[in-house]
């Protein structure tokens, strides 16, 4: 047994109990962070402090929110909007963060692919973050049934219809995954319990598995630079602060974080307060019609993208190419050959691969909502093409990439 | 170094506002059909040439005109010879009370809907004499006068009898003039009337049956059962519902719902109605937004201070 | 080597800004916690005190409690100490026992005796009399009088009368 003393303060106390000191200097003062890096390194606090934001919200919404097929759409537009005090707030906050933490995402998953932080080590980094989109997704998706209205049943449709696999005509589990033949109030049920419990659990568990998978290798930096952390680290601690390459993750990395948090939050607010209509799509208030498809479908518009790539081909191929789309981020550590963890903009072809891939994401998202119909068709056609060409060419351009 | 952190700033920014514009404004534009307001001109229908005598239109509204066969006029001691259900049992939709649409109708509008009911309303699609398909109001051929005259003397008698535009509340507007057709739930309105709290059971259930047999006569009048409104000022927002309100005809070709022929100041009323009912916070949500923003500046200069003095030691 | 945790000035008032937005986003929070206004107007019962027979009672239902409604004869009215007429009831002239119909002990719902004319609170034993008062404990005081006003012959509970907020200020019920 630990040997414990009489403790002179309450901090030596827990310290004794907890280790508070050592915890403090893993998690905060000796936790090194490069020092040449910019504002895209604040992506991961500002998911954090988003996340934070929908944890929060949520909870209040579950105090008032129904699932029942019958009363969902009314608790949430009359009693959380119009009966509860602040209601409309909690639910505001909800839907702008539900959307907004996508860009974040989209933003924080560009960062890594432009810096190449998913190589040399970072591959877990990398693979733990794609496990976290895919899982935000599904926690998207749950979340946008609950409101029960015509959006939440017809991309219930739509999107449990995909399961099918398309001439494999799998409707059996299709029906398994509704639990119904449409999607009802077995179908409300399970994705409600998914979207409160399971999906958040399994959240909060791959956000602990992505800091860890950090740890080791450490943030990477604006320059592609290998640095000896501990060599950095003693001379900070010598009092070399200015001189050395790394600096504290608390305070000093903390204090720009939260800087860059607070600008996000003034973006954050204002969407809420005064521009949240792109997040609460206006034919969500409708209630759900089973017998009434609404005009346009469409998904929200962090799906665009992957929609989009269904969307243009014949139902066989799409779902190969949606499937297709769906995973293969995930085999970017592998499918880049190149040695270098640099700057894309130092990696020749590499670069230019980078801005098309971005630009061609936008184009397809902008497609996907768009009708398909006359040049939006042609156009998200050849974008769609574009992309999986573009992941097929990716192994060739990196492995005769010029080491730098 | 030279410090990059601008232009990648500038990078971000851009990209993500050319995707929110491509999802957001450009998408929409192109996916829904831009009607623009006319501002409840009606400059299709005639102006009314010839003044008014209230007398003389009182005298037609209640004898040769035949309204008051069909429409009570509550100011003027005459009440509903129905029910509701009973009305729209028999006329499809319950007909109107007449003693406000003076103030709430434009009298261009008033004036036509006397004579050719439904080229006023617009639903002439609907309607066919030659299949026998008759406009539940018959169109009004004169009482052997000049027509012209005898219609503006009933718009006047309208007018003289109706309360003053500051008069009309918002619930009025929307009952007297969607309220017939369309449930507004969150309000607790009914096409019969507001929804009470009834103590006993039996009295409930006996509304419900009234309810029910309203909403089968006007399922079958219009096609379908015209919607409930509730959350319409989300699903829809204010310029769909107020250019809708102008001009069904505009936005959706074929649509049983009439043109209602409201003024502007109606239309307004309306709206403001619907945004009471989807939109209930709206005044507290701008109110406690510009607090929360003026806060949330100060939460980012007093970080950027902070950012500062700490990273003086770092360079 | 300077303490590391020291934050300095700006970072304490930072952290002084940051607690002042937790603090307000507490107040939204207490704040969806209260009844919603439906609960709160649905707060108020109306009892049509004509329909009551003499020394049978009659339990109604006010924001969830159970409300015993007790008309007295004229046998039991004349009966009465002091102490027990103060809690008194009159509507058109009829004397009323109406109380809350949870035992003032742990609130276990009282039944009552016609033939005793008393209530026993089956849990611990308690007793009251049929004016509501304890005859036996456990219970600390008697049954509790919901707030009341008298309309006519109708009683509105929920709302205070001038008769309640006498029986407040005199102790009558709590």
């Amino acid at each position: 047994m630990a040997h414990f003393t009489k403790a002179t303060s309450v901090k030596d106390w827990l310290d004794q109990r907890l280790a508070i000191v050592k915890v403090e200097k893993v998690m905060a003062s000796e936790y090194w962070i490069p020092k040449n890096i910019n504002f895209l390194w604040a992506m991961g606090m500002i998911l954090a402090v988003t996340f934070s934001l929908l944890l929060v919200s949520g909870i209040f919404l579950l105090m008032y929110y129904q699932p029942n097929i019958d009363t969902a759409f009314y608790s949430v537009n009359y009693t959380i909007m119009r009966e509860v005090d602040f209601g409309w707030l909690w639910r505001h906050v909800h839907g702008v963060a539900a959307s907004v933490i996508f860009l974040i995402m989209y933003i924080h998953m560009f960062t890594g692919i432009y810096y190449g932080s998913y190589k040399k080590g970072r591959e877990m980094i990398w693979l733990s973050g794609m496990l976290l989109f895919v899982t935000f997704s599904a926690e998207a998706f749950s979340g946008y049934m609950l409101p029960w209205g015509q959006m939440s049943y017809w991309a219930g449709m739509v999107i449990t219809n995909l399961f099918a696999g398309g001439s494999l005509h799998a409707d059996g589990l299709v029906e398994w995954i509704r639990g119904d033949y449409v999607p009802a109030q077995a179908f409300l049920s399970r994705f409600f319990m998914l979207h409160v419990i399971l999906l958040p659990l399994a959240i909060m568990g791959l956000i602990g598995l992505h800091f860890a998978a950090l740890r080791i290798p450490h943030v990477n930096n604006q320059d592609g630079e290998e640095i000896d952390f501990e060599a950095e680290s003693k001379k900070y601690l010598a009092g070399d602060k200015a001189g050395s390459k790394v600096m504290r993750f608390g305070n000093d990395f903390m204090s720009k974080d939260m800087t860059i948090v607070g600008l996000y939050l003034v973006f954050f607010f204002y969407l809420v307060f005064y521009n949240y209509g792109f997040a609460m799509d206006p034919v969500n208030f409708d209630p759900a019609d089973g017998l009434k498809t609404p005009a346009h479908i469409y998904p929200e518009w962090y799906f665009l993208w992957s929609y989009e790539i269904l969307r243009p081909f014949s139902v066989d191929v799409g779902l190969i190419a949606f499937g297709f789309a769906q995973v293969i981020f995930f085999a970017l550590p592998f499918l880049d050959r190149s040695p270098n963890a640099v700057a894309a903009n130092r990696r020749g072809l590499f670069a230019i691969w980078f801005w098309v891939m971005l630009v061609n994401m936008i184009v397809l998202t902008a497609m996907g909502k768009l009708p398909p119909e006359g040049i939006y068709s042609t156009i998200g056609y050849v974008a769609a093409l574009l992309f999986m060409a573009q992941w097929l060419v990716l192994p060739f351009i990196t492995k005769f990439e010029k080491k730098v | 170094m030279k410090n990059k952190e601008p232009l990648i700033a500038v990078v971000v920014i851009f990209f993500s506002l050319v995707t929110y514009y491509l999802v957001e404004p450009y998408a929409h534009h192109v996916l829904h059909k831009e009607v623009i307001s006319k501002n409840f001109a009606y400059a299709d229908l005639p102006a009314i040439t010839k003044t008014g005598d209230a007398t003389r239109g009182q005298e037609l509204l209640m004898g040769a005109g035949a309204c008051v066969g069909c429409h009570s006029i509550e100011v003027a001691g005459i009440p509903a010879t129905m029910t509701p259900h009973d009305a729209a049992a028999a006329y499809g939709v319950n007909p109107p009370d007449l003693s406000n649409m003076g103030v709430m109708y434009d009298e261009k509008f008033l004036a036509d809907v006397i004579k050719n009911p439904s080229h006023a309303m617009m639903n002439e699609h609907m309607f066919d004499a030659e299949k026998g398909l008759m406009h539940p109001m018959p169109p009004f051929y004169g009482a052997g006068g000049d027509i012209d005259q005898e219609v503006a003397d009933m718009v006047a008698y309208m007018q003289s009898i109706s309360v003053t535009k500051e008069d009309v509340t918002p619930k009025m507007a929307y009952e007297n003039a969607c309220g017939r057709c369309h449930a507004l739930e969150y309000e607790k309105w009914t096409q019969i009337g507001t929804h009470k709290n009834f103590k006993d059971k039996k009295d409930d259930l006996a509304y419900q049956i009234d309810f029910i047999k309203y909403k089968e006569s006007i399922t079958g009048f219009m096609g379908k059962l015209p919607p409930d409104l509730s959350m319409y000022i989300r699903s829809r927002g204010e310029h769909f519902i107020s250019t809708f309100i102008e001009d069904p005809q505009a936005h959706l070709p074929g649509t049983s719902m009439p043109r209602v022929g409201v003024t502007a100041d109606t239309a307004e009323k309306v709206i403001e109605y619907l945004k009471d009912a989807g939109d209930t916070k709206r005044v507290e949500r701008e109110e406690i937004g510009q607090y929360v923003m003026i806060y949330i500046v100060i939460f980012a200069i007093f970080a950027f201070l902070w950012k500062r003095q700490v990273w003086k030691e770092l360079h | 080597m300077k303490n590391n945790t020291r934050r300095g000035f700006m970072g304490k008032a930072f952290g002084a800004v940051a607690a002042v937005g937790a603090i307000g986003s507490l107040v939204a929070m207490k704040k969806t916690w209260d009844p919603l206004p439906s609960v709160k107007a649905a707060g108020f019962t109306t009892l049509d005190m004509s329909v009551y027979q003499e020394n049978k009672l009659a339990v109604e239902k006010w924001r969830g409690k159970p409300i015993f409604v007790l008309k007295k004869t004229a046998a039991m009215v004349a009966d009465q100490t002091e102490i027990q007429s103060v809690r008194d009831i009159v509507v058109d002239g009829a004397h009323y026992m109406v109380s809350i119909g949870l035992c003032t002990h742990l609130g276990c719902i009282p039944s009552y005796n016609a033939n005793d004319k008393d209530f026993l609170c089956a849990c611990h034993g308690g007793k009251f009399d049929y004016a509501g008062e304890v005859t036996k404990v456990p219970p600390p005081r008697g049954l509790d009088i919901p707030p009341f006003k008298i309309e006519g012959n109708t009683l509105v509970l929920g709302e205070k009368g001038p008769e309640y907020m006498k029986m407040k200020e005199t102790g009558v019920t709590l």
